[in-house]
């Protein structure tokens, strides 16, 4: 395309049901001005087993 | 349907960059000025000089624009927005236990009153921390995995029962087929040789809380005696720091009207050499001197995008950190159910005081009215936690045409309820961080990513 460049976009079939493993948001960082975008899947967790130093 | 897509500008270093962000596939679009203007134009409202450049737009270069567009709606990349299905769930998988009911600390915009939540100073004692554990693996179903976090008031104060706890939901996981992820959020003062090395082994996470600044830290987070803590705490944080290798930590401040200009506290954190660090806005009654007050939001607003601009020069010069309120996952990320439901307090995640009263969260203990039950005494008032199932960002008027929906999942539900006396409206201030802090992250995202290739 020319005029637009998707630069991201989820997978989303492998994200709409949940497992609910995951860690609950507010347990992460907050405790006040929680925030889900920013958490991580369980699912992936275990695939990428380290912190990933990117922007997430 | 709806159409929900927010075209943005995002500027940095003098570049602007024209980001279209589309919430239902969580994908982020660059685009050019004119596509900008044709994308805003068809799903937004511009403003009256975008409206005059639109106006001026050659005619085929919008045909050529339109047909891009309706290729990314085609797959779903654009436009659409449909309502997610939410399937709520009875089953309970964490729990805040507030091992103690005190501090060391009496900091003056403390949401617990100085640890106490309006209560005599209590500890918890190993029989209630036993039945919270109990209690926690009963309702938790098939979930497998299960979260404590050691709360306070300081739950260093209490560190007997937090032994006791970890040792007992250990041996209770590997009976009933679970694991538990143990975190602790900390003020750090009592943080000997001895409870680095404990806490560095058995917590998955630890949250420390410093609020950046010398002077900013001292201001607000006195001893009980008066005396100024920032120096001790820092020290004994970079020490824990020093063994934490790349298990998780943060240090997490707090920002009143008295440092509106916080993005210097989270670059001075970062200067002290923490590399994962949240720096959050104080929950305080509007009347109060420090309470982020509406008419300061515009000045917040600017100072997260001042420290975006920062944040990138530092990531992409060598000096890389990470700042809470700017992750974000565009590749993968929680799944629709939990950004529909958010934190899942009073139902999946709940808080249990010393003496074993269970509440929908932390900051709702010592609410008689939001009293569930008692894990000692085995009550359990199912109409709350019914009621807490029903908050999803499905059930929220104001979120319904928001761009930011599925990333706050319609923000912190006792925000609502302190702030809104609504547990269904998001706090208004709350709602216009929080769209700035995700703009931000992804503008932050499409920054790096063309500095990258």
């Amino acid at each position: 395309m020319k005029h637009i460049s998707t630069i991201a976009k989820t997978e989303r079939k492998s994200t709409v049901m949940g497992c609910g493993e995951c860690q609950s948001s507010c347990q992460s960082a907050c405790k006040t001005s929680c925030t889900v975008g920013n958490q991580t899947c369980k699912q992936e967790e275990r695939i990428n087993t380290t912190e990933k130093k990117t922007n997430i | 349907m709806r159409l929900i897509t927010h075209s943005f500008p995002f500027t940095y270093k003098g570049e602007t960059f024209y980001l279209v962000y589309h919430p239902y596939s969580n994908s982020l679009h660059s685009v050019d000025y004119k596509a900008y203007l044709v994308i805003k134009h068809k799903y937004e409202e511009l403003s009256p000089q975008e409206l005059a450049d639109f106006s001026a737009l050659d005619s085929a270069d919008v045909l050529e624009i339109e047909s891009e567009i309706a290729e990314l709606e085609k797959q779903g990349l654009l436009g659409v927005d449909i309502t997610f299905p939410y399937k709520k769930s009875d089953i309970v998988k964490a729990l805040c236990l507030h091992v103690c009911h005190d501090c060391n600390l009496q900091c003056k915009y403390c949401f617990a009153k100085e640890g106490t939540y309006n209560t005599a100073r209590d500890y918890m004692t190993e029989e209630v921390a036993k039945a919270a554990i109990d209690f926690l693996i009963a309702k938790s179903g098939s979930r497998k995995s299960l979260e404590i976090d050691f709360f306070g008031g300081e739950p260093l104060m209490n560190m007997k029962v937090v032994k006791f706890a970890v040792e007992y939901g250990r041996e209770q996981a590997a009976k009933h087929g679970k694991e538990f992820s143990f975190t602790m959020t900390t003020n750090a003062l009592l943080l000997t040789d001895e409870n680095i090395e404990y806490l560095n082994r058995e917590m998955d996470n630890i949250v420390i809380s410093i609020d950046g600044r010398r002077d900013v830290h001292n201001r607000v987070r006195k001893t009980r005696n008066g005396a100024d803590a920032y120096d001790l705490i820092l020290s004994s944080a970079k020490k824990l720091r020093a063994v934490r290798g790349d298990k998780r930590y943060y240090i997490r401040g707090t920002f009143t009207a008295y440092n509106l200009d916080f993005s210097k506290d989270v670059l001075a954190l970062a200067d002290a050499g923490f590399d994962q660090i949240s720096v959050e806005p104080v929950v305080l009654p509007q009347d109060n001197p420090m309470a982020i007050t509406s008419d300061m939001v515009g000045k917040v607003l600017a100072e997260y995008d001042a420290l975006a601009e920062a944040y990138i020069d530092r990531r992409m010069g060598g000096k890389w950190f990470n700042f809470f309120h700017f992750m974000i996952d565009l590749e993968e990320g929680p799944c629709i159910m939990k950004r529909l439901s958010g934190c899942s307090a009073g139902c999946g995640y709940l808080a249990v005081s010393p003496v074993g009263d269970i509440y929908p969260c932390h900051q709702f203990v010592g609410e008689a009215d939001y009293r569930i039950g008692n894990v000692l005494d085995g009550t359990f008032d199912l109409a709350i936690p019914d009621k807490f199932g029903e908050i999803t960002v499905n059930n929220k008027a104001k979120c319904e045409s928001c761009f930011a929906k599925y990333y706050c999942s319609g923000g912190c539900v006792a925000a609502s309820h302190y702030y809104e006396k609504d547990l269904l409206t998001p706090y208004g201030a709350g709602c216009e961080m929080m769209k700035k802090r995700l703009e931000c992250s992804l503008g932050i995202y499409a920054v790096e990513k063309k500095f990258s290739k």
